[in-house]
């Protein structure tokens, strides 16, 4: 087989994969018996998140929703949820297809790429992700006085941070998904305990000042810090660029960094996956099924 | 002299070991040598660490359009032979090719050549129609979406479950989801289909109409090759070509089953019915002279011996021992070999006793 074919037949393997998988992730995503289940999980969870998250704002600043503080932080956590969304989808599609569905072992010896496979399985989620991130920025526009003024946001710049966003978050779900495949046992919720702990470390509701110095260096090596920072500047420009952190880079260099950071972030993911990957077929994990 | 023939083989005949395997590679579907495979099991205390050898020195030799066997109790490692053959686990020693690539170096280019059914499971997604799941899994392998649709009708019509393409499969019952899984597995048309055990929890009649495909499938097409598990001597010796006998990871047996059989031409086979023995005397039995291998099976209060005779006169003495025991003697019958002796005689012991004995352990 020349080069090029070859190159052609592991790109059609590649967009089967992510195809099908996206296809069979919305069919699992969307199964909901009851609509109504649906908007809990998609709209009124989120919103009640972002609600605690308001009330506790307002406590502390004595209601100044004026300051620019606030829409830092709303635009932060809105923006967070995908991080959250993507790494469980990605990574828990391991869990599911290994002991739910018992399909694992049959996915990995059909001649599929397997990464791409988890990735387009984190599809559905995102789109739903999507859905919740709108809602709460519409909520916040119409009842919390966030401003988004459409005709002043940098739509190209926000297109792009969004794309190169979904790729980064991606990546970090393909390197948590290699991990769960090592992880026998209990490893529910782990995908929302990673994006947990992560937000502290990611700028998404304060500045990377409060933490203390020797944490620091962990929020600067986060891409998504850089990401969220991209996104409120390119939504609400001015307001973003009053917080000390990042104000001294511009919205280049920004993306600069977010680009570096993302690509060092897929070499990390396609080494670490194959490497568990390697593991688990050394220990016998891939059609592991732990009765829990 | 010695010496030096040991030196050269040693140093010289070593890096050789595999010589003729890359060539040999192109005219088997299933080709292993040395194989083996030991699982760690990582105790709480570095102490408690221990190891199991699932499987010991396996050389197969599988041609394309055969139908083999592997013919063993429970834990024999069927599984784990099956796995490292479809790329699923890696050996600990030795190495496999299958459909002239090795499994180990050349997963990516096995895979497309390949497919595999675990029976005894339910797997597949729930939410998805019988004929989405196959569809979905048609599609991965590269399957036009038409072509697809036709295998998946006549394949369910084939099962018995044509009726049933549009169910949901959470609907479906776990022996009708095993259908639907060997369904998906002859889908693809794979050079070399690996069963494990696929008539495991289906009903008599489906077993029955399984094995018939099964065999009708690599009867119709000389480059079809399946390589076979199960615990059910029947299954074994009347669908195989071939027949590999299994125990503590080790082959012990390989042939075509008649072959097998006619191992023990030259002894004398009796089944006997007893009042129930309860488990004792079977020592004493085993004993006797001219008696080489002696099973016993216990079921709803009743007693079978199994004798495997070197003389048939032997069974005179085994008759006096018994009656001077106080054991009533309720039917006595001569047979012909079954594959379930060839294993008694090559294991000492019954698939079912040795099953017995493993759970009484485990
Ligand atoms: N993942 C595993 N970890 C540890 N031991 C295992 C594992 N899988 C199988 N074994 C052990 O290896 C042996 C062979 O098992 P298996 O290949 O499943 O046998 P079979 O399929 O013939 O019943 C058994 O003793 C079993 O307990
Ligand atoms: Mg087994």
């Amino acid at each position: 087989m020349s080069t090029t074919s070859q190159i052609r037949a592991s790109f059609l393997e590649r967009w089967r994969s992510f195809r099908l998988a996206t296809w069979l992730g919305w069919q699992i995503e969307s199964n909901w018996a009851d609509p109504f289940l649906f908007a809990i999980y998609s709209l009124i969870k989120p919103l009640a998140g972002t609600a605690i998250l308001v009330v506790m704002y307002s406590i502390i600043t004595r209601s100044d929703f004026a300051s620019p503080v606030f829409p830092y932080i709303y635009l932060g956590n809105a923006f967070y949820m995908y991080v959250g969304q993507v790494m469980t989808g990605i990574s828990w599609a391991v869990i599911d297809d290994r002991e739910h569905y018992k399909t694992m072992k049959y996915m990995v010896i059909a001649p599929l790429h397997f990464p791409t496979y988890l990735m387009g399985r984190g599809v559905a989620r995102f789109i739903i992700a999507t859905i919740s991130v709108f809602v709460t920025l519409l909520f916040g526009v119409l009842f919390l006085g966030v401003e988004i003024d459409l005709a002043q946001v940098d739509w190209l710049l926000f297109i792009a941070s969004m794309l190169v966003g979904v790729v980064m978050l991606a990546m970090m779900g393909l390197i948590l998904a290699g991990v769960m495949l090592l992880l026998a046992h209990h490893s529910w919720g782990i995908g929302e305990a990673v994006a947990g702990a992560l937000y502290l470390f990611s700028g998404a509701i304060f500045p990377l000042e409060v933490l203390p110095p020797a944490l620091r260096p962990l929020g600067f090596l986060m891409p998504v810090t850089y990401w969220l920072e991209l996104l409120r500047r390119t939504l609400v420009g001015p307001v973003a660029q009053a917080f000390p952190t990042l104000a001294a880079l511009s919205n280049l260099q920004l993306m600069g960094i977010l680009l570096g950071l993302t690509l060092a972030f897929a070499l990390l993911a396609s080494f670490s996956f194959r490497w568990c990957m390697r593991l688990a077929r050394e220990r016998g994990l891939i059609d592991l099924v732990t009765n829990y | 002299m010695k010496l030096l023939d040991d030196y050269y083989t040693i140093t010289l005949r070593q890096p050789n070991k595999f010589a003729n395997f890359r060539r040999k590679t192109m005219d088997f579907a299933i080709l292993s040598e040395h194989l083996g495979r030991v699982y760690k099991i990582r105790g709480a205390k570095k102490a408690e660490a221990k190891q199991i050898i699932a499987l010991q020195d396996v050389n197969l030799e599988i041609r394309p359009g055969e139908l083999f066997g592997l013919l063993g109790p429970n834990g024999a490692g069927k599984t784990t032979l099956i796995k490292i053959l479809t790329t699923l686990l890696a050996p600990t020693s030795g190495r496999a090719c299958v459909a002239g690539f090795d499994v180990q170096k050349e997963a990516p280019k096995v895979r497309p050549r390949i497919n595999m059914v675990s029976g005894g499971e339910s797997s597949g997604y729930g939410l998805l129609t019988v004929r989405e799941n196959l569809w979905m899994f048609a599609q991965f392998y590269g399957i036009p979406s038409r072509q697809a649709h036709q295998r998946i009708d006549e394949l369910l019509a084939v099962v018995g479950l044509a009726d049933r393409a549009n169910s949901k499969s959470s609907d479906l019952s776990t022996g009708l989801r095993q259908k639907m899984n060997v369904v998906r597995g002859f889908l693809t048309d794979p050079d070399v289909l690996f069963l494990d055990e696929p008539t495991l929890g289906l009903d008599v009649g489906a077993s029955r109409e399984v094995r018939r495909f099964v065999r009708k499938w690599v009867d119709d097409d000389p480059t079809r090759t399946i390589l076979l598990t199960t615990h059910y001597m029947v299954e074994a010796d009347e669908l195989c070509d071939r027949v590999a006998i299994i125990n503590q990871g080790k082959v012990l047996a390989c042939d075509a089953p008649a072959t097998l059989k006619q191992r023990l031409q030259r002894e004398a086979i009796f089944r006997m019915q007893v009042s129930p023995l309860n488990g004792s005397g079977l020592g004493a039995l085993q004993g006797l002279p001219g008696v080489r291998k002696v099973s016993l099976h216990e079921q709803n209060g009743a007693s079978t011996l199994e004798f495997i005779l070197e003389r048939e006169d032997a069974i005179a003495a085994v008759v006096n021992a018994l009656t001077a025991g106080e054991t009533r003697i309720l039917h006595l019958q001569k047979r012909e070999p079954t594959l379930e002796d060839v294993f008694v005689d090559l294991v000492g012991r019954s698939i079912e006793e040795v099953e017995r004995a493993e759970q009484a352990e485990g």
